[in-house]
């Protein structure tokens, strides 16, 4: 089948993001340093950041999780390009971003909220931070809330290693776990 | 979890936009078709929430974009000035020609007999475009044509 004019394409992706109609805006960021990534937003805030996105089974959980009416809209993501690539250059430490955790359980809630008060460059552990929202001993739970953050780096779960000093795992793969450490000057 | 069945808009949006933007430029002409296109997909978008299910897409954003045509036609002329326009050659009734003379119908039965023998759906695709059944679909074309019948017999 054969495509439309490009000018028209994104003439009806810019009017449906500035429709307000979306459940969520996304677009593919083919060339950051942690390679791929797919990044959307709802009309609360950034929802979600995919790792080697895989687009069906990225679009079709967004659906389910947040409604169907979800399209690709570059536009709509300026502002999380700006900061993602301001983050990835040195240059920002910390993200203006809202945040839509509405599909999250209360408990990854709390969790995630208490990591994203761990700052640029330090880290922390799994046993802390479940001690930190009164649950001691559910340190692997938190590591469970860890691997399925719906928005990792800018809820930096990079920065969470075992007591030992240890890296532990990564939803997006140790390679870009230790990469994230060390542009933030925590690893050597 | 979401209604079952109803795909991403980004792929209703992929599948269907080079058959609507073509559909569109035969009914409404090259100059018109961006402006209905942009005017279609986004009424898509407004209704595609409630959407209970995810079948028959492509009868329904057709139907969509047929009722824009209509109605973009019906802002551009005023009443009783009907002009036939010239439209591409195409071997089914010029929808251009069954527009205006369906104007007087009720929109259930105008849109079945637009849809049947102005875009040559089945029965089973205009129900589905109504949000009805097949049945439904054919006797809503049928009560429509009666209808022109009756009113042609009368002028």
């Amino acid at each position: 089948m054969t495509g439309i004019p490009t000018v028209l394409d994104e003439r009806f992706r810019a009017a449906a993001a500035a429709s307000g109609e979306l459940d969520v805006a996304y677009d593919l960021l083919d060339d950051t340093p942690v390679g791929p990534l797919l990044v959307g937003v709802s009309d609360r805030g950034l929802c979600r950041i995919g790792f080697d996105p895989e687009p069906e089974a990225e679009l079709e959980r967004l659906a389910r999780d947040f409604g169907p009416r979800v399209l690709r809209t570059p536009r709509a993501l300026d502002q999380v390009r700006r900061e993602l690539d301001e983050y990835f250059a040195g240059r920002r430490h910390d993200f203006d971003l809202e945040l839509d955790l509405r599909t999250a359980p209360e408990f990854h809630r709390r969790v995630l909220t208490e990591l994203s008060r761990v700052e640029y460059g330090r880290t922390t552990t799994y046993g802390t931070l479940a001690a930190q929202v009164g649950s001691p001993r559910a340190a692997r739970a938190v590591g469970t809330v860890m691997n399925r953050n719906p928005i990792p780096i800018i809820l930096p779960c990079h920065r969470v290693v075992g007591a030992s000093g240890s890296l532990v795992g990564y939803g997006g793969g140790l390679d870009r776990k230790e990469w994230l450490l060390r542009l933030e000057g925590a690893l050597l | 979890m979401s209604r079952t069945g109803v795909p991403p808009f980004e792929w209703f949006y992929e599948s269907h936009k080079s058959e609507v933007l073509a559909f569109l430029r035969r009914r409404a002409g090259r100059d018109r078709a961006d402006d209905l296109f942009q005017e279609t997909f986004l009424h898509a978008l407004r209704a595609y929430g409630r959407l209970e299910h995810g079948e028959h897409l492509r009868a329904w954003i057709l139907t969509i974009a047929a009722n824009a045509v209509i109605d973009a036609a019906r802002r551009e002329r005023p009443a009783g000035q009907l002009v036939q326009e010239p439209v591409d050659v195409d071997e089914r009734p010029a929808f251009e020609e069954l527009a205006p003379l369906t104007d007087g119908l009720p929109p259930t039965e105008r849109a079945a007999v637009v849809l049947r023998y102005g875009y040559d759906l089945d029965y089973d695709a205009i129900g589905a475009a109504l949000g009805s059944n097949e049945q439904a679909a054919r006797q809503a074309a049928s009560a429509g044509v009666r209808r022109l019948r009756k009113e042609k017999e009368q002028r």
